[in-house]
């Protein structure tokens, strides 16, 4: 169990190492974000404005698409610099390599969303800071989930043809249910009557599907990762 | 499934199929839907082998994915073939009922959502399997593993939130006339659905023989 863990946060470490240095990754994901917002911003007015119940659905679409290029990146920069070799070779637990894996993605997201989620909250008056612990439950889980399975099929993908666009391909249908469960709980939170019991029941869900794709996604990795 | 086992087997679906309009009308009409309601007898058939056939491809793709068992993996394309065309069947039986029986050909309620999904999920496996190169057969498996996932949850969506579509009460509280024109569908659509699974895997079986001896006679003449 401590060695599952020290490789985990070995990679981990890897990753956020080089991800420090050259900030790539970082600096794509976050403006890839910031685009996205606007332009669902300027795609959804009504009177020339914004719509601001769309705040919500614009986040999750947001973190949703600039965590798919984050993943698809973390892995490509593997692939290039062919380490991906050396990572399996290595005399380590494959799932403790995927936990690093997701450990790193979720570091970059959760930089990503600590600038994202108040550009949302400036720009369609939605009031992040209403229950802000609620919230950031919701976020956590969400993008967890979300990146549990990412992780999962990116590796997956890494060797494929046309892995740039089979990674959304195959991504969204399966984590429908975790963006559905988040918006509607980030709706429930964003409203002007907020509704704390709904938000804890889906977050609630949000937490049963984390515990489920990653349960499936550690058991699949070994197999799907050896020839 | 030999060739007479199966020559059997599809002339008894084709009077199970010949006979079904017959039993269909003569089932009471519904209360409130009236003659609308009737595409229940291969809509909800149809999502019973679109469940079936996601199951199979799932055990299939564990068996190929943690025991190596190839001829698995042939049955499992054939299975998530079998969950797209009956998917398709569901899905646009459906919202021709919910046209009449709702008013709108479609709502993003649970149920209807949760079933896109699902037949989405094994679309990707088909996609993957046909653009994904090497390598791909393992990946799919994976992939159907959380489509297999997906199933119990489509089933109780109904019963869990409050949704337009019925819950699964209504199979089990059928009025007695509709019970026999109802199994009797469901008896046709399984054994359909059991020849369609039998003849693609059969398929895959004879591609793959085509390619060893393509290449065990590839090596005779290097």
């Amino acid at each position: 169990m401590n060695t599952f863990f020290s490789t985990a946060f070995l990679v981990m470490k890897k990753d956020l190492t080089i991800e420090v240095r050259s900030r790539e990754i970082l600096y794509t994901t976050l403006f890839f974000a910031v685009s996205c917002v606007l332009v669902f911003a300027f795609s959804f007015v009504r009177d020339g404005r914004p719509l601001e119940d769309a705040a919500a659905g614009i986040l999750w679409i947001a973190i949703a698409f600039s965590g798919t290029l984050a993943l698809g990146r973390t892995f490509e920069r593997e692939r290039h610099g062919e380490t991906l070799r050396a990572l399996m070779m290595a005399p380590a637990d494959r799932p403790a390599i995927y936990v690093g894996k997701l450990l790193g993605v979720l570091a970059v997201m959760a930089t990503v969303e600590a600038i994202v989620v108040p550009l949302v909250g400036l720009m369609f008056q939605a009031p992040i800071l209403a229950r802000p612990l609620l919230l950031v439950a919701l976020l956590v889980t969400g993008t967890f989930g979300f990146a549990a399975v990412g992780t999962l099929f990116a590796a997956m993908l890494v060797r494929a043809r046309s892995r740039d666009v089979l990674l959304p391909v195959l991504l969204y249908p399966i984590t429908v249910p975790v963006i559905i469960a988040g918006v509607r709980g980030t709706a429930a939170l964003f409203q002007a009557d907020v509704d704390e019991p709904m938000a804890r029941a889906w977050i609630g869900m949000l937490l049963f599907f984390d515990a489920v794709f990653v349960t499936l996604a550690l058991w699949t990795f070994e197999p799907v990762m050896t020839e | 499934m030999s060739n007479k086992t199966f020559l059997a087997v599809l002339v008894v679906a084709m009077l199970l199929f010949a006979v079904a309009p017959l039993m269909i009308a003569w089932a009471p009409y519904e209360a409130t839907m009236g003659l609308v309601q009737k595409i229940f007898y291969f809509h909800v058939p149809a999502a019973m082998a679109m469940f079936v056939s996601a199951f199979v491809c799932g055990i299939a793709s564990a068996l190929y994915l943690f025991k190596r068992n190839v001829r698995a993996d042939r049955w499992a394309i054939a299975a998530a073939e079998l969950v797209a065309l009956f998917g398709l069947v569901v899905l646009i039986s459906g919202p021709l009922w919910a046209r009449k029986a709702w008013g709108v050909w479609w709502q993003w309620d649970a149920r209807l959502t949760s079933t896109l999904v699902l037949w989405m999920i094994f679309l990707g496996y088909l996609l993957l399997r046909r653009y994904g190169g090497p390598g791909s057969d393992k990946l799919s498996a994976g992939m159907a593993l959380f489509g297999m996932a997906n199933v119990p949850f489509v089933y109780i969506s109904v019963n869990i939130w409050r949704t337009v579509h019925p819950t699964t009460n209504v199979v089990m509280t059928l009025s007695p006339g509709m019970r026999g024109a109802f199994w009797w569908c469901v008896a046709a659509f399984m054994l359909l659905y059991v020849l369609a699974l039998a003849a693609r895997a059969r398929l895959e079986d004879q591609r793959a023989r085509l390619e060893e001896l393509y290449l065990a006679l590839d090596d005779d003449l290097a």
